[in-house]
């Protein structure tokens, strides 16, 4: 076996590491999506359309904290802009063009992103990409039909605490994003400006006004 | 409505990723915008934390329950390096059994 075969099976077999475990965590999505109120079809035309975590999340959140629709698809879409921005960098990386391209985008997400942004070659980018992107594309499609369905079936979400599931998965994705000074602090002061709001505008305002924080801090640091 | 909502957001989220495999990198290399865009999801995700832990179900007001024990179990679960599985339903897990009692 060349060096070149082995480098590729080896970013196969870290792809899939990545990409099964997260993979599964679409049972906790279709599990809370039916929670929040939507039922099992909208629920997975998420994870198919929509295809990227945190933004299913914060849909859901938004709609089942008795925000509008309006108001979730607004916090659905902020959130989603750190996929253009993978974007940008993996364009040059994986150099696809035409329907290759439309079709690699669906499947532009953290995950496939980290698996493909170190690597030193095109090819071996373009391995990591596709086998994490695929693998949880289908994996969490099939686990959110898994979860909703049976969240469906387990009777009253608050009795069985996924109210407090939404909490822990947000919790759960920013987490890893705490690494500097700069980041915390954005997170607490976010997290005060959104309770003060939380008692004075309609339900899925705070975290958009949340945002704001975001631009101030930005544009205060440097 | 809900519906408009899901798939309109859907179409809207695919967009920003096509976007961002079709854009030359120098169009949004402006280092403001690359730093705000990297502080958004940390602002965001911690905003949603917080209305769903603390928001009053009633709305417009700020209550302590059985919610933030979860996150607390959940923070636990995180420092030990519990995968996202164990922590999403060890925290829900709390939360039910906080009520039950």
């Amino acid at each position: 076996m060349s060096t070149e075969q082995e480098a590729r099976r080896g970013v196969v077999r870290d792809s899939l590491g990545v990409a099964i475990a997260t993979g599964t965590y679409g049972l906790s999505f279709g599990a809370v999506g039916v929670a929040s109120g939507l039922d099992v079809a909208q629920t997975c035309a998420l994870s198919l359309v929509m295809f990227t975590g945190a933004s299913q999340f914060a849909m859901a959140g938004v709609l089942g904290s008795g925000g509008t629709p309006l108001a979730g698809a607004l916090t659905a879409l902020l959130l989603g802009t750190r996929n253009t921005l993978y974007g940008l960098r993996m364009a040059p990386l994986l150099g696809y063009r035409g329907w290759r391209r439309i079709a690699a985008a669906q499947v532009l997400i953290d995950e496939s992103t980290a698996m493909s942004v170190t690597r030193p070659s095109r090819e071996l980018a373009r391995t990591g990409f596709l086998t994490t992107g695929l693998t949880i594309f289908v994996l969490w499609n099939l686990t959110t039909l898994a979860g909703a369905v049976a969240g469906e079936q387990l009777g009253d979400p608050r009795d069985l605490g996924l109210d407090a599931a939404v909490g822990a998965a947000f919790l759960a994705l920013l987490w890893p994003r705490l690494s500097t000074p700069v980041l915390r602090a954005t997170a607490v002061l976010a997290a005060l400006v959104a309770a003060g709001a939380v008692t004075v505008t309609p339900a899925g305002v705070p975290v958009l006004v949340a945002a704001g924080v975001a631009v101030l801090v930005g544009a205060l640091t440097r | 409505m809900i519906w408009w909502a899901v798939l309109g957001a859907g179409v809207g989220c695919y967009l920003l990723k096509l976007a961002g495999l079709s854009v030359p990198a120098k169009v949004l290399g402006n280092p403001l915008v690359a730093r705000i865009a990297d502080l958004i999801p940390v602002a965001l995700l911690a905003a949603l934390v917080t209305v769903q832990v603390l928001a009053a179900p009633e709305g417009r007001a700020l209550v302590l329950d059985a919610r933030l024990l979860a996150l607390g179990v959940a923070v636990l679960l995180l420092l030990a390096r519990a995968p996202f599985l164990v922590v999403v339903f060890g925290s829900a897990a709390a939360a039910a059994l906080v009520r039950l009692l």
